[in-house]
């Protein structure tokens, strides 16, 4: 009974900062006096914040963890570097042309 | 965009949208294409419900297959709406070829209609043809290969199928209410952007695609979940066949690239629907993203569909060679290599966009390196064949087609990762060549080589070879006609997409081209026909012990059709190709030491509701029609939550039961007389193989 409660416990909190975090994301943005670059790294940071949030409290990864987990988590990281990384050099090299 | 007043219950729906009332205003040779394809759905459809009626068979469709959790069962279901959607975009196919046969300097079809018909065309080609072919392959293979008694979310996998669907549906609907859109497969904006594409057509896709994205993302998630975690004991990674390491990169690819996909038509949906400025031409949209986005997912996609073909070429080549499979190890690392590389080389697609040509020029190197993996693949099942035991069955003779044909498309796949080289052929009919030269000879040969080499274990009777065997050369015959003419006319410098021309020199290869693919209806005719043939004489064709190809891995050592929970008792695996060895040891069908009681899902209704209303959704936003679109969404979230307060969700077959039909098969076994491989295709292949030395 108290593991399903801790677990449920678990869950309720993820849910709220996964709110929370979102909402701040798209405050900082809406809020007048924000400088657009510091907009942009605490969106991206408020981002990252939530997907560490979902994984442990969500997917329950932690340092018990099994390796597929970790191969897992490995894996999502190229991917995403890949990705993200990618497309912003795709993307700049387009802006850096368009003149 | 400010949306117009439309009506509060029929949105834009009215009685104009059906293409009939457009031909009998002003009737056309391209007004009667359009109707009679319009008119072909209802009456497709009222046929089949005339004769499910007839033979009484709702009954048995809802509670055997509609509602059925076993992956068989929806892996067969897959592969059937990828047939049905398959014969409509041959048709299209053909008809396209039908008309460049009359388009110099014009042609019967309209441009518009024209550039539908290569739209529908693609999309149904990629999405509801190639992706359900292999995901149905996989759905039905990979349990029964690892020693599975279903996959790890047996009710997931009947919603992710049922979204698929749902989406199928709204491309078919689209035929007679509205149009599709006209953006190609790709749909880039601007052109699909509200202003300028302000109709139905690209809601339609949009939400198609939306829809049935989802489902392949949970399939993939199913799919990599039952191999991590549903192996049968002593099947270690490295003795998993050859088709289930494919399906584990493949699903694993569908995890990550889905979502892009997701992504880039849900931005699509708020610009259209809503009024969102992520791809338009104004305020701070960016349309080059969409392209960016979109191909993140779409160019693996195209590994996620070759690589169970290749998965099934690995296993047919040894199989049918008696022999096994060369550089295993070596096969595994090149499907690993292939699934990371496919997603650094997206930017091929758009090497003329206007980026760097350092960008380029990174991209286009990747491109050149992925082909290095497939050319491994290629040798080792070449060095497979080598020296063993070959037969020509189908199987092996798509193989054969493949190694000539996909080699040569690969190729040419080379070529144009070069920029430079892009610059001058993309968009011509040279790349056209390609991607047909690449999809068929490896996604369709490696599917259809799969579904004759895995009929028989899910259905109990082989399919007739020497008809099939008229099928595969015609498809091969089919596809050098109606494809490798391509080539040169795209260097010629005729477009792609192009509904008409005015070079008189293309006209005789348009006719060269449109014959080829008249041959590759008849080849998709006669496959047809034999799956109806070969059920009315399964008597004669019957193998019920289950082994019609001296098999090597799991799933040749239950009986075909399986039992609903693939094995009697979970098989302890020992090595690589775990039923050859266990054939040549002399000692298999044996009762096992124990049984147990097994438990497996009731089935559901949940994916009917899941995909009915995710059907109605995507009509209602695409028309407007908003009431509906709240109450849909309603009914997928109540079914969910509904779902989750549902307690007896198994239900358990007691283990002296289990044990009776297993002796009762071991029993059949024994007495139905072993073949060897000389009477392969005979009547007397009762699906038991008389082990070859084991090699
Ligand atoms: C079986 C016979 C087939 C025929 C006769 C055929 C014919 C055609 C034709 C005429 C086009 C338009 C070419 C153009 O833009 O000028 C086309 C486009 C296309 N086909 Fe096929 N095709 C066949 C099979 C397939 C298969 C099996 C696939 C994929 C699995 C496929 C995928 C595509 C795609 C993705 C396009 C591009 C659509 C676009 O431009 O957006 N086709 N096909
Ligand atoms: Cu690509």
């Amino acid at each position: 009974m108290t593991d399903a409660r801790a677990e449920m416990r678990r869950y309720a909190i993820g849910a709220i900062l996964s709110a929370v975090l979102t909402l701040a994301a798209f405050w900082v943005v809406l809020a007048d006096g924000v400088a657009r670059g510091t907009a942009l790294w605490i969106v991206g940071a408020a981002g990252v914040a939530q997907i560490a949030v979902q994984l442990r409290c969500f997917l329950h990864i932690g340092s018990a963890s099994k390796r597929e987990d970790l191969h897992l988590i490995l894996f999502s990281a190229l991917l995403a570097g890949l990705m993200i990384g990618g497309t912003i050099w795709i993307m700049t090299s387009l802006h850096g042309r368009m003149h | 965009m400010a949306r117009q007043a439309t009506d509060p219950i029929f949105g834009r729906l009215d009685w104009s949208v059906t293409p009939f009332d457009d031909f009998l205003a002003a009737p056309s040779i391209d007004e009667a294409v359009a109707s009679a394809a319009a008119a072909a759905v209802p009456l497709g459809a009222l046929a089949v419900i005339a004769v499910l009626t007839w033979k009484g068979l709702w009954g048995a469709l809802w509670r055997d297959w509609l509602t059925t959790a076993d992956h068989k069962r929806i892996g067969i279901m897959y592969i059937v709406l990828a047939g049905v959607m398959m014969l409509r975009a041959v048709a299209e196919g053909f008809v396209m070829r039908a008309h460049q046969v009359t388009a110099l300097d014009g042609g019967v079809l309209s441009s518009e209609h024209f550039a539908q018909l290569f739209s529908t065309h693609g999309t149904i080609m990629i999405f509801f043809v190639a992706t359900p072919l292999v995901t149905g392959l996989m759905n039905f293979a990979v349990p029964l290969q690892i020693g599975a008694r279903d996959v790890a979310f047996p009710v997931l996998n009947q919603v992710s199928l049922a979204l698929t669907a749902s989406g199928a549906g709204l491309v078919m609907i689209s035929l007679v209410i509205g149009q599709f859109g006209t953006g190609g497969w790709t749909m880039y904006p601007p052109y699909t952007s509200a202003t300028f594409s302000p109709g139905p057509g690209v809601d339609y896709w949009v939400w198609a695609i939306g829809i049935s994205g989802i489902g392949s993302t949970l399939a993939g998630l199913n799919i990599a979940v039952t191999i991590y975690k549903n192996r049968a004991p002593g099947m270690r990674f490295l003795r998993m066949p050859m088709f289930t390491w494919t399906a584990l990169c493949t699903s694993i690819m569908m995890i990550y690239a889905f979502p892009a996909l997701t992504v880039a038509t849900a931005m699509m949906a708020l610009d259209r629907t809503l009024g969102f400025h992520f791809f338009t031409n104004d305020l701070g949209g960016n349309m080059m993203q969409y392209a960016n986005i979109f191909w993140m997912f779409g160019h693996p996609e195209v590994y996620i569909v070759v690589l169970p073909a290749y998965g099934v070429f690995s296993e047919v080549s040894s199989t049918f060679s008696a022999k096994r499979l060369y550089g295993y190890n070596s096969l595994v690392i090149a499907t690993m290599a292939i699934a990371v590389i496919s997603f650094t080389v997206w930017l091929h697609h758009f090497f003329t966009m206007g980026q760097g040509a350092r960008v380029n020029a990174a991209f286009g190197i990747a491109t050149m390196i992925i082909a290095v993996p497939t050319g491994v693949k290629v040798y080792d099942w070449m060095a497979t064949m080598f020296r063993g035991r070959v037969r020509l069955s189908v199987p092996i003779i798509y193989l054969v087609g493949f190694f000539f044909l996909f080699v040569f498309g690969g190729l040419t796949g080379v070529v144009l990762a070069n920029p430079t080289i892009d610059y001058q052929i993309h968009n011509s009919q040279f790349l056209v060549g390609h991607f047909h030269n690449v999809l068929i000879p490896g996604v369709i040969f490696g599917v259809l080589a799969g579904i004759h080499y895995w009929f028989p274990k899910a259905f109990g009777f082989r399919l007739h070879e020497r008809t099939a065997r008229v099928g595969a050369c015609l498809w091969f015959a089919g596809f050098v006609f109606a494809f490798l003419p391509l080539y040169w006319l795209g260097l010629m410098g005729m477009p792609r997409r192009s509904a008409t021309y005015d070079n008189p020199a293309f006209e005789p290869v348009m006719w060269v081209t449109a014959g080829g693919a008249a041959i590759v209806v008849a080849a998709l005719g006669v496959t047809v026909w034999n799956f109806y043939a070969s059920t009315r004489d399964r008597a004669a064709l019957a193998c019920p012990v289950g082994d019609p190809w001296d098999g090597r891995s799991l799933e040749w050592s239950v009986p075909a059709p399986p039992p609903a929970y693939n094995f009697y008792a979970l098989p302890q695996v020992k090595s690589l190709d775990p039923w050859t060895i266990e054939k040549a040891e002399g000692a298999p069908y044996q009762p096992a030491d124990a049984y147990e009681d097994i438990e497996m899902p009731r089935p559901t209704s949940l994916g009917v509701v899941i995909g009915g209303a995710a059907f109605a959704m995507g009509f209602a936003v695409t028309w407007w029609v908003w009431w509906l679109a709240g109450v849909s969404l309603a009914v997928i979230a109540g079914a969910v939550i509904a779902r989750a307060f549902v307690q007896d969700t198994t239900r358990t077959i007691p283990a002296r039961e289990v044990e009776a039909a297993h002796q009762k098969v071991l029993q059949q076994a024994r007495q139905i007389r072993a073949v060897d491989r000389d009477d392969e295709i005979a009547p007397a292949n009762l699906g038991h193989a008389a082990p070859e030395v084991p090699a």
